[in-house]
């Protein structure tokens, strides 16, 4: 099972290597989003700000990095998927190429944030591992969310709907836990409390999208 | 005549909640005054609600246990319904606010909309939205049927951590919150005059019944209409 979970893993990293284009594609949105951002505020904004603009933009790269894992699977290469693979090796083979893919993109535009708009953390290590941790939750809901709407006809907006709401909590409690890192302060055990939800909501995200995508998979 | 009784029932119930619930005395407490009453409409929409969606999340389930299409259609008109009391609920804890929070707190409606039981409830109608905009988007019915159940569960399983958690992150007004030094106020003994639970109880029984009954009446249409796919 593990080796079939990396085969499929080396198949997305591969194929990520050979069609750099959507990779390229994906950072220049992430470049041009937070070269927009830094054209439309004053210079260094304040944390508060600073704050809730990156993780909204996470949200929104997340989405269009995501979106593509199940978009890009033509019909025909699915039929091939369906007669190699099983449903839960494919989905965990998803989840963590995604979860990898969110990472990397979540050191990057959190560096060209810090370049373009400054850096008003206190603490930049800690905001560095919760814009991951933040990462990782986020792709992992929006990879169940894309298996949905790869299904559906009008797909790529209706990620943004299905995931949106879904989403919502877990970022409120990111922003909550990123303050953290601008100097705030929290009561004896909160910030553990906190993180330790967030890795409770992530678990529990792999184990629904193991129990139901084996209903997507079959068409 | 046997199976209607519920419905009889429900008629009771709610005839005797708007007689009771209007007439009887209520505590009077400050700032809250005689809108204490929205209690047995307001609560028992989110009540409602949730019956009717966790109704709708089992009907789903079961959907994806045997690929019956008739559960698919009771979990969709479970939901549909559902999705009505929440803009109920919404709808008469507007006049609540309006007496009591707005006038006489002076909170503005910006930080109204941020409490976290509002925020809880905004993403409970969200997320039903986005299964009837999911579902709008298919047109191969059992395609349509199999994965609108899978967002179904998945949104709902996801909505219960996200109403314990919020309150965790954000401050409120609302009673029943951890901040406002008090439990759940329909549940908790302290909360709530005895005066009150005996409308309450029956209040909130009434309207799930009524819920239950409006769903199972969309359902019979459903199946009529349907009656040539589904094989019994």
């Amino acid at each position: 099972m593990i080796r079939q979970v990396e085969a499929l893993l080396k198949k997305d990293i591969l194929l990520e290597f050979r069609q750099k284009h959507t990779f390229y594609g994906i950072l220049l949105y992430v470049a041009a989003t937070i070269f927009v951002i830094y054209l439309s505020l004053p210079d260094s904004p304040d944390a508060q700000v600073w704050n809730s603009l990156f993780w909204v933009i996470q949200l929104f790269v997340c989405v269009n990095a995501v979106a593509k894992s199940f978009l890009q699977e033509s019909k025909g290469r699915m039929l091939y998927f369906y007669t190699i693979t099983s449903p839960i090796e494919f989905i965990i083979g998803k989840l963590v190429f995604n979860t990898l893919l969110m990472l990397l993109m979540s050191l990057i535009s959190l560096s060209l944030f810090l370049l373009f708009l400054g850096n008003p953390t206190i603490n930049i290590l800690q905001f560095v591992g919760i814009s991951l941790l933040g990462g990782i939750g986020i792709s992992l809901v929006f990879t169940l969310m894309s298996a949905i709407a790869a299904k559906a006809q009008q797909n790529a907006a209706l990620i943004a709907i299905l995931g949106f709401p879904v989403i919502l909590p877990q970022l409120m409690l990111l922003m909550r836990l990123s303050k953290a890192a601008f100097a705030e302060v929290f009561r004896d055990g909160a910030l553990f409390q906190l993180v330790g939800l967030t890795i409770l909501m992530d678990i529990f995200v792999i184990v629904l999208s193991i129990v139901l995508f084996p209903y997507l998979w079959k068409d | 005549m046997k199976k209607n009784w519920w419905k009889i029932l429900s008629f009771l119930l709610l005839a005797y909640t708007i007689i009771a619930g209007f007439l009887l005395d209520v505590p009077h407490l400050p700032i809250l005054n005689e809108t204490i009453r929205n209690l047995y409409f307001h609560v028992c929409m989110w009540f409602g609600m949730m019956i009717l969606f966790s109704i709708s999340f089992v009907y789903s389930i079961n959907y994806l246990r045997g690929f019956n299409y008739r559960n698919d259609i009771f979990a969709t008109n479970f939901a549909a319904v559902g999705s009505l009391f929440g803009i109920l609920g919404y709808l008469t804890g507007v006049l609540w606010v309006n007496v009591t929070w707005i006038t006489d707190q002076n909170q503005s409606l910006g930080s109204v909309l941020k409490e976290p039981k509002l925020i809880g409830a905004a993403i409970a109608l969200l997320i039903y939205g986005a299964y009837f905009v999911l579902r709008g988007s298919f047109n191969d019915i059992d395609k349509r049927a199999r994965i609108s159940a899978v967002y179904n569960i998945f949104a709902f399983a996801m909505l219960f951590p996200s109403i314990w958690i919020i309150p965790r992150i954000v401050g409120s007004l609302h009673p029943g919150s951890p901040g406002s030094d008090s439990g759940n106020p329909a549940l908790d003994k302290k909360d709530l005059d005895d005066a009150m639970r005996i409308v309450f109880y029956p209040a909130v029984i009434g309207w799930t019944l009524l819920g239950v009954w409006i769903a199972t009446i969309k359902i019979r249409i459903d199946i009529i209409k349907n009656k040539n796919i589904i094989n019994e």
